[in-house]
């Protein structure tokens, strides 16, 4: 009875969060845009017959769509405001368009650029409209246009594919967590290079080669107590060793992947341990009698056995090291990049550790892209559980 | 095999005589307490009774002792097995019985407390010795288990496995013979012949038993030793078996430790009774169940205790 209960309240609190989770991280998967009339005027982009794609003058193409669309407005200040209501990434988007088709120069287009992040906000309803101006993020002003560009019909929502594809960035909207993914997977392929081959030979050693005395006894208890040393414990190890001592890059997935490494081992060791000792005794008597080595019996006929423990072991320590953010911060993975890292020594940042960059961010943009990234993680994290159980499955044996 | 008749074989269901049990014909007065007994039974253990040496030796141990750290568990023993004979060991629980026949193919080697004095050669040659290599010793002295314990992988697999670490063939086509003619040995072809490749522990008790034979003589061993091969196994697949012993007999020395005495007298030439880790008597079949010489002998073969 007490059973069900516990269970019950369990499931209860599970949902709560899930739902809270998406509540608020759903809506970061879209993102409005409004749909302009952009002339390629040759006379803004070559000024003088001469055509820079990278340094042209976009953003001027995109003020002046917008002031096209609201004539009346002539004022300085008023036209600032009207320019604010989209996002500075339109100017990126119109000079990819120009660099993909070269024709488009000089002819006209209805382009749909992402909104500003206080537009967006203001889009999806988060914004409180019978608050005073000062209150807000957007005038009165602004509201009108917006929804005046609303009842144009101008204004769309579509799927946020910036949160896929770009790096972080000061801006909400422009701000994606493609980096920090690039990040996250370049070190679990070095926490994994690392430690399960590590680890499994050195459980086979210590289970099946190495003598009973001692010294033995000595590396268990450690091992046991170093699988429950604080993570944050072998962040100022790596920072001392790898970063200080060996002069690795700081904040690179390399450096971190060692980090994890370590971090991941012992929970390796312990699980492998466990699965080689639950391989009964008559099967490597059978294999003995037979005539088989002790490196036969070992790698024929006791390893394949205990593949699948090993394996859920090694799944177990790559979900912690993928959820980890202490030791990473102790490496320096918490500065601000906005590049994608491109390589294993390439500044680089965590999922994880963006989560809590984004969390500290007071913009409202920002809150619903930190549960998004969490949805994220969390979707990465059971990816990785179902492949893992998939892969205990092929790899399972009656014996 | 030693063919026995029936009415020659004293009785053997004479059962433990305790203290609530009525008085044994042979004894005067009120049944001895089972301490007492087995103080009597360690006073009478002396030197090994009968024929410990063989015609045609091919495995001789002498003098062998195995410590289990400070426990004695092997005392002195002498005896000689020869080429294709079927020794039958016999002797209540824990009398070493398993222990000796463990040490003829060096598995006790396993075992970090074992220590095993004396000499036991195999055709000649110390097993015991540095050179010998106790891998190449293992595929010449093949061993059976009590408890039937194939690989968990497919039959084919499980027959090939031996041959595969031993080099024995040069190309698949030799190793799916020597495969097919252990199987048909060990009487388990015609039953797995159009599935090789099922699990070898898809298999019945007494299937497993005899795949577990055919991978033992897929080596093509001189000697098979065998622990207790029938006593997880119904008496039809028992039957099997022994007639398997009684075929494998003509071409492999067998050493067979076994529990039930009607087996012993069924399937062996030669019985060794054992006790308390010593060597009590060894002779042929027929006269040690008819003829017992030690007093030990007979109180067991009798069913005194057991």
């Amino acid at each position: 009875m007490f059973g069900f209960l516990a269970t019950a309240v369990g499931i209860v609190f599970l949902a709560v969060f899930f739902v809270s989770l998406v509540g608020q991280g759903a809506s970061a998967f879209k993102q409005s845009f409004i749909e302009l009339e952009i002339e390629y005027s040759e006379d803004v982009l070559a000024p003088g017959g001469q055509l820079d794609l990278e340094f042209a003058d976009y953003d001027a193409l995109v003020r002046n769509a917008l002031w096209r669309e609201f004539p009346e407005v002539t004022d300085r200040r008023a036209r600032r405001e009207l320019s604010r209501l989209v996002s500075a990434a339109a100017g990126f988007q119109l000079r990819d368009a120009l660099r993909q088709d070269s024709d488009l120069l000089g002819t006209e287009a209805r382009v749909a650029v992402p909104t500003s992040a206080t537009v967006d906000m203001l889009a999806k309803g988060n914004i409180d409209r019978s608050l005073d101006a000062a209150q807000r993020p957007l005038n009165d002003r602004q509201l009108q246009w917006v929804d005046e560009l609303a009842a144009r019909d101008r204004l769309t929502m579509k799927f946020n594919t910036a949160l896929f594809t770009n790096g972080d960035s000061r801006e909400p909207e422009m701000a994606g967590i493609k980096g920090a993914l690039m990040g996250s997977f370049y070190m679990l392929i070095v926490t994994i290079g690392l430690a399960f081959p590590l680890g499994v030979a050195a459980a086979i050693y210590l289970e099946e080669f190495a003598p009973k005395n001692r010294w033995a006894d000595l590396i268990e208890v450690n091992i046991n107590n170093l699988a429950a040393v604080p993570s944050i414990v072998f962040g100022l190890l790596g920072l001392a060793v790898f970063v200080n001592w060996l002069g690795m890059p700081r904040s690179a997935p390399l450096v971190g992947g060692l980090v994890l490494a370590l971090l991941t081992l012992p929970v390796i060791i312990i699980a492998s341990r466990a699965a080689i000792k639950a391989v009964p005794p008559s099967i490597r008597e059978a294999a003995l009698g037979i005539g088989a080595s002790r490196m036969q019996v070992v790698f024929h006929h006791v390893v394949p056995l205990a593949l699948p423990g090993m394996l859920t072991g090694a799944i177990i320590g790559m979900s912690r090291a993928l959820g980890e953010t202490a030791p990473l911060l102790m490496i320096g993975m918490v500065a601000f990049i906005v590049d994608v890292p491109a390589g294993f020594s390439d500044p680089a940042t965590a999922l994880p550790v963006q989560i809590f960059l984004w969390a500290d961010s007071p913009e409202r943009a920002f809150a619903e892209r930190t549960s998004a990234a969490i949805i994220v993680l969390l979707a990465f994290l059971l990816l990785m559980n179902l492949a893992a159980i998939i892969l205990r499955k092929k790899v399972d044996r009656q014996w | 095999m030693s063919e026995l008749d029936p009415v020659n074989v004293r009785p053997l269901m004479d059962p433990v005589v305790d203290e609530a049990d009525e008085p044994s014909p042979d004894l005067s007065a009120k049944p001895p307490s089972r301490r007492r007994q087995l103080e009597e039974i360690s006073e009478l253990t002396g030197k090994t009774v009968g024929q410990v040496r063989s015609e045609d030796p091919f495995m001789v141990a002498e003098d062998v002792n195995v410590y289990y750290g400070d426990l004695h568990a092997i005392k002195d023993v002498t005896l000689e097995i020869g080429k294709r004979q079927v020794v039958a060991l016999i002797g209540p629980s824990g009398c070493g019985k398993t222990t000796f026949l463990r040490c003829l193919n060096r598995m006790n080697d396993s075992i970090e407390s074992a220590r095993v004095t004396g000499r036991i050669t195999l055709d000649g040659q110390d097993i015991y010795s540095k050179s010998l290599d106790p891998v190449a010793l293992r595929a010449r002295v093949g061993i059976v288990f009590q408890k039937p314990n194939p690989f968990p992988k497919s039959i084919y697999d499980n027959v090939a496995y031996g041959p595969r670490i031993h080099g024995l063939a040069a190309d698949r086509a030799e190793l799916d013979d020597i495969v097919h003619t252990s199987l048909e040995r060990a009487g388990l072809l015609k039953e797995v012949r159009d599935r090789l490749d099922e699990p070898g522990t898809s298999l019945s008790g007494g299937q497993q038993q005899r795949l577990c034979i055919a991978r033992t003589i897929a080596v093509n061993p001189e000697v098979i030793l065998m622990d207790e091969p029938c006593s997880a196994l119904d008496p039809i697949a028992t039957a099997r078996i022994e007639d398997l012993i009684d075929e494998l007999s003509e071409n492999y020395a067998i050493v067979i430790v076994t529990h039930s005495m009607q087996q012993a007298a069924r399937v062996s030439r030669r019985v060794a009774y054992f006790h308390l880790g010593k060597l009590v008597e060894v002779d042929d079949t027929d006269r040690i169940f008819t003829n017992p010489q030690h007093k030990l002998t007979e109180n067991y073969i009798t069913g005194r205790f057991g």
